[in-house]
């Protein structure tokens, strides 16, 4: 809504700016006169990001990083150069972490990579390796997501979540983690119960198809570990969402 | 800007309406603000010769004319004004040069400093400058062992005592602390610091993620919550304690599913906290010592962030999500007379002031894509809920928390560009910033 003024004004600047230029552009520019104050130390920040940032099993993604201002800075705990980027095939959906220190304080920042099980492979291939636990629960226990400052279940959701109950009466010995989360929008305490009645519809919809409580654990993140850390609504909506952990 | 102004006024009238006989007393209705005094500090006078003196001094000029001039009750007169010669006790102060124009103060504090044998040693003095009879208003002498930190404590003693004796004997806040988290380890941590965001100390070694600090009123211990894991349940949400006595955790009651959001009692007996023990977030009441939790309410929809009413006890004010986006409601302590306060927008992180007249609160008045504002700080008159707006630069502000003498606020802002505390007279002005190392957030001012 605000674009359009926004519009009128950078060519307001930008009018300004050529006449101040042309205007001054007979002067030889001025050498500094005063010395100025030792700085204060400079903001540090950092970015990470995946691409592709989601990928199947075996495949391989690369992690890219940016810091400004950092003298140490570490990738999921180990140290590395203040800009660069590494691969990684993670076994499942993972989220790195980058950490950068410097005189201006420490910044962190995430980036989440989605594994998915390869394609089913066809039949013809006859050396099929049974497939572990974990690549049977990603495929059949997935993420569900949710609306804005909503806790209840999509259709979608719905779906997903009688998915997984079917696959935990077929696993008996399977106990699952439900991590409830929240975007970054709005107050850090509302988010946590917020991300607590996400967790706890999905925990219900699992009872209610005849999971034991017993087998479910639940915990809410609010927005303390978003998947994704950029600010718009593609991120908000991947952190929207509970995410299930096979407990082993 | 004018419109502000009015409703304030307006908000002000109305408590002098109310109290009649305090209608006089201008610092002890509303915001405790009121009509300021012209106050000169001068510079403390050397007393010795040792080489800490002179960085001492330095030290607790600086601190005394902050604590002063933070107060909101002074209108500090420039040092430029004064008078050349520096008193250093009563016999040495010229009086009408202090009372008369240029500087033109109502009182001027000064005195003198010295160090010997590894001691600091101060003597202060408050005079009336316009009472040349009978001048002295306050006298006070320190000892302590000579450290920046005791010339910083001994300041803020003596403005405290000012602040006492002239701010309609409300105690100053120069000697409270402010508790809050900081990510600058790499992981959020309950942090202490003064008031004025000297001595900023790292209290838990969680490295997990604590939140929402909230001091006892008898200053012994910090309530706030905390991620842990148990190898039986998983990781879950407790309410822990740290004992400020002992410099170190000490055990609380855990409870089923996730708890956040502690918060005393003035009286420091009980504490009001959200819990998702039942199934959906409600909020608790439970003994300072953890036990006989007792729920207040009973609907479905997140209920957290609870703060009592600190002058009675008598009642809760919390953020409710029943009706959609959290609002804030209040309730009596037992859980009965449910009032919403806020209709619009998206409320969050009410706390009641000292004397129970209003809340402080953060707010999106205007909700939804392209709304205009941000997310301000406002207070409310909890009678007739007329509100005022504190903050106005269309940023993230966030976990007010009044001050103990009901005139300060400290708060979280993104402005700076991070997540950072900040703190400002009740009535908006004075906003300044405390924390500039990692991001710190959620601040709690102490009871005293």
């Amino acid at each position: 809504m605000n674009r359009k003024r926004h519009c009128t004004f950078l060519v307001g600047i930008l009018a300004l700016l050529i006449m101040v230029i042309s205007g001054c552009g007979g002067k030889k520019p001025q050498p500094p006169v005063t010395k100025v104050p030792p700085p204060q130390p400079k903001p540090v920040t950092a970015t990470l990001s995946a691409n592709p940032t989601s990928i199947e099993r075996g495949q391989t993604t690369t992690l890219s990083w940016n810091t400004e201002n950092a003298d140490d800075v570490t990738l999921e705990g180990n140290k590395v150069d203040t800009n660069g980027s590494q691969s990684a095939s993670p076994n499942q959906s993972t989220t790195y972490r980058l950490i950068a220190k410097g005189p201006g304080g420490t910044q962190e920042a995430t980036a989440r990579v989605t594994v998915s099980a390869p394609a089913a492979t066809t039949p013809t291939t006859t050396t099929t390796t049974p497939l572990s636990d974990d690549q049977i629960f990603a495929q059949a226990v997935q993420d569900i997501y949710f609306d804005y400052d909503s806790a209840k279940l999509t259709s979608d959701s719905q779906q997903k979540l009688a998915q997984a109950a079917q696959a935990l009466s077929q696993h008996p010995n399977w106990k699952v983690r439900i991590e409830g989360n929240c975007d970054e929008r709005g107050s850090t305490e509302y988010n946590l119960t917020l991300g607590d009645e996400r967790a706890n519809s999905a925990r219900q919809a699992l009872t209610q198809a005849g999971v034991t409580a017993d087998r479910l654990q639940t915990i809410s993140y609010g927005k303390e570990k978003p998947a994704c850390t950029e600010s718009n609504e593609d991120c908000w909506q991947m952190n929207r969402r509970d995410h299930f952990v096979l407990l082993h | 800007m004018l419109k502000k102004m009015k409703l304030f006024l307006l908000i002000l009238s109305l408590s002098f309406a109310l109290t009649p006989a305090s209608a006089q007393d201008k610092f002890r209705t509303g915001t405790n603000l009121g009509a300021t005094m012209r106050m000169a500090a001068a510079d403390f006078k050397a007393s010795t010769g040792d080489p800490q003196t002179g960085p001492l001094n330095t030290v607790f000029n600086q601190t005394l004319w902050n604590d002063l001039d933070n107060s909101g009750i002074f209108e500090m007169v420039a040092k430029s004004f004064y008078p050349l010669q520096t008193p250093g006790s009563p016999g040495e102060i010229k009086l009408e040069a202090w009372g008369n124009p240029p500087p033109n103060a109502s009182m001027v504090a000064f005195g003198n400093l010295g160090v010997a044998n590894g001691k600091i040693e101060v003597q202060g003095w408050l005079f009336d400058a316009k009472n040349t009879a009978s001048p002295q208003v306050l006298g006070k002498q320190y000892k302590e062992d000579a450290t920046p930190e005791n010339a910083r404590l001994i300041a803020h003693r003596f403005a405290d005592e000012i602040i006492y004796r002239l701010g309609g004997g409300i105690p100053g806040i120069a000697e409270t602390k402010i508790y809050f988290i900081s990510s600058r380890t790499g992981s959020k941590e309950v942090f202490s610091m003064d008031y004025d965001g000297a001595g900023q100390q790292q209290l838990t070694h969680l490295r997990s993620i604590a939140l929402s600090p909230r001091v006892s009123p008898d200053n012994s211990r910090v309530a706030f919550s905390g991620l842990i894991t148990d190898s039986q349940r998983g990781p879950s949400w407790q309410i822990l304690m740290y004992s400020l006595d002992l410099g170190r955790p000490v055990n609380f009651s855990h409870f089923g599913g996730g708890n956040f959001t502690p918060a005393w009692s003035s009286d420091n007996t009980r504490l009001a906290f959200s819990s998702s023990m039942p199934g959906d977030p409600e909020i608790y009441t439970v003994g300072a010592n953890g036990g006989s939790p007792k729920r207040l309410t009973a609907f479905r929809g997140s209920d957290v962030a609870p703060v009592w009413n600190p002058k009675t006890n008598g009642q809760i004010a919390w953020v409710s999500g029943r009706n959609g986006l959290p609002q804030i409601f209040v309730m009596d302590a037992d859980g009965s007379n449910i009032q919403q306060m806020t209709s619009e927008g998206y409320a969050v992180s009410p706390s009641w002031s000292p004397n129970g007249q209003f809340l402080t609160f953060s707010w999106i008045r205007h909700y939804g894509p392209g709304a205009p504002g941000g997310q301000d700080i406002y207070i409310m008159d909890v009678a007739s809920r007329q509100f005022v707006q504190l903050t106005h630069d269309a940023r993230v502000n966030d976990f007010p928390s009044w001050s103990p003498d009901g005139r300060h606020i400290v708060f979280q802002s993104n402005r700076s560009g991070s997540d950072q505390i900040w703190m400002m007279l009740a009535d908006g002005t004075h906003q300044q910033q405390l924390t500039r190392e990692g991001k710190n957030s959620q601040p709690n001012w102490s009871y005293k």
